[in-house]
């Protein structure tokens, strides 16, 4: 089965990764927290898996619909 | 009077106080981060420096650049605005040092009311009503759990030197309390480079409501008004209005008038809000004093006829009070202020980009500040503040139809806004009917209601530059 790709909603900066690939998320656990406008958003899990990639590190500026990680 | 001031800040609280320093005839100097050459405050000012950077670190969080700014410009005052340096001590005290005039307290009252347990014990002091509160906590997390269960739960974990709503978690029970202290203590270590916290009782649904104070520092101060500031999401603001809808208004003049009393008696200066919760059946509880301008201070200008501002900066420049204001103003009808941030109006996920469209609405009765025209970029790096607009009406009804036809005068393209939430807020029936708390936001979004259409009235003519829309003292 195809990993379910994680997309930033918002144009931010990525504070905090929370699970590292390798580890394994339940739904709703958040994978990282992104920053945008003095504010915390955390990117949480839409599924249980494994995370099998993360695209960014902390500090980097992402784009809105840029690919965080990918979850299988 | 003779000054030049330099607004150490961005966005719509720059054109508010060029707006008073025009009224008293002193000379503004603006700066602007690389991520603002093009705000719109830069048309308004006698002198522009551009502080580079873009993020808030490199640009309006660098006292050495802001002093630089200052002496290029010629200033000889700094208004610190609201947010990035307006509460830091450092920064007040070394405008001072640089033989500047600081628009605002004294950095020592910057520092005393920076730190919230220290503000709560001086103004205990002063006899100044408390909720349940702990002392500072150390990393013992028996100690916080004792501690939590002493007060009752729920709890509400704070920085110690916080702000904004950032770093304050809701702990129900021992559990929740373990997970919350470790985040808190991390988001406060990072957004205010402490990671001190303490424990307040958590009111489930309180009322915001706080109280605009000015002084001189020898022992002159007044309470303008009383705000409700309940509607909120995140922690932060979104509609404020003057005065309190629905409470007792003698109770309130009066609780005013003490902590006018107590804050003048301390030798406070400049000015402050001090802020407070309100529960039916408890009253009333001290949460803590701002001890600079605040983003709704219009609302308590629009029902007192009183240009906060400038009173601001005729104390900091050695007026006394009964000068700048001979006598308490009366309120009188009714004023509310919505703050349109960049975000989607369901989730207030933050929302960037560029302004393909931007007009703002003139109507009789109703101000707007901004910091972006149409064209500008709305950036992730600062807080997501588009606009506010402020509505005064001699009724609460009148001020928020106005506000309501405001708002739909707004014409935002590139970004999504809050604009429809705020029309759904002051449509909805709890908050029309005044019965108004910081827990009311879910309750709008879940009612669904959408606002109601209106025929807002076009063509309503500009007003002129300079234009005074309330009487100066």
């Amino acid at each position: 089965m195809a990993d379910t790709v994680i997309r930033s909603e918002i144009a931010g900066k990525v504070w905090k990764i929370e699970v590292p690939a390798g580890g394994r998320v339940a739904a709703d656990d958040p994978i990282l927290i992104l920053e945008s406008m003095k504010m915390e958003i955390p990117v949480n899990a839409p599924v249980d898996g494994t995370v099998t990639e993360i695209l960014v590190a902390e500090g980097d500026t992402v784009a809105e619909d840029q690919i965080l990680a990918r979850i299988g | 009077m003779s000054a030049k001031v330099l607004i150490a800040n961005r966005g719509a609280v720059v054109p508010r106080v060029i707006e008073s320093c025009r009224r008293l005839e002193l000379g503004v100097a603006v700066v602007h981060s690389d991520a603002d050459a093009e705000g719109a405050w830069l048309d308004l000012a006698d002198d522009v420096h551009a502080l580079g950077g873009e993020a808030p670190a490199d640009s309006y969080l660098s006292i050495p650049k802001l002093l630089e700014a200052a002496a290029a410009t010629g200033a000889t005052a700094v208004h610190p605005g609201y947010g990035f340096l307006s509460e830091n001590p450092a920064f007040a005290s070394a405008v001072r040092a640089a033989g500047l005039c600081f628009i605002g307290p004294d950095a020592r009252w910057l520092e005393a009311m920076g730190h919230k347990t220290e503000a709560r014990r001086l103004m205990a002091g002063q006899g100044m009503p408390m909720g349940a509160s702990s002392g500072l906590l150390g990393p013992d997390a028996a100690e916080a759990r004792a501690a939590a269960a002493a007060i009752g739960y729920p709890v509400l974990v704070k920085p110690a030197q916080g702000g904004g709503g950032i770093g304050m978690l809701a702990a129900h029970d021992a559990a929740e309390l373990d997970k919350a202290l470790e985040r808190a203590r991390t988001m406060a270590a990072r957004s205010f480079g402490s990671a001190e916290i303490y424990l307040e009782r958590l009111m489930e649904r309180p009322r915001h409501v706080e109280f605009q104070i000015l002084a001189d520092g020898r022992g002159g101060a007044v309470c303008l008004s009383e705000r409700d500031c309940s509607l909120q999401r995140r922690h932060q603001k979104v509609i404020e209005e003057a005065p309190a809808p629905g409470l007792d208004r003698a109770e309130v003049t009066a609780l005013g008038d003490r902590i006018a009393g107590m804050l003048g008696s301390l030798g406070y200066d400049n000015l402050g809000t001090v802020e407070m919760l309100w529960e039916e059946g408890a009253g009333f509880a001290f949460l803590e004093v701002n001890t600079r301008l605040q983003v709704e201070h219009a609302v308590t200008e629009e029902v007192t006829g009183t240009d906060i501002v400038a009173a601001q900066i005729r104390l900091a420049l050695g007026e006394p009070l009964d000068q700048v204001l001979p006598r308490r103003p009366e309120v009188r009808g009714h004023a509310v202020q919505a703050r349109i941030y960049a975000e989607d109006p369901v989730r207030f996920l933050p929302s960037a980009g560029r302004l393909s469209r931007f007009k703002t609405p003139v109507a009789e009765a109703v101000r707007v500040y901004t910091g972006y025209r149409e064209g500008g970029r709305v950036t992730p790096f600062y807080d997501p503040l588009v606009a506010k607009v402020i509505a005064r009406g001699a009724t609460r009804d009148e001020a928020l139809d106005r506000l309501d036809g405001a708002l739909a005068g707004f014409v935002v393209e590139g970004i999504k806004t809050n604009i429809p939430f705020l029309r759904r807020a002051i449509g909805h029936p709890a908050f029309r009917a005044g019965r108004v708390h910081t827990g009311l936001t879910p309750e709008i979004l879940a009612s669904g209601r959408q606002p109601p259409e209106k025929n807002i009235p076009r063509g309503i003519p500009q007003k002129k530059r300079g234009d005074v829309p309330w009487p100066t003292q």
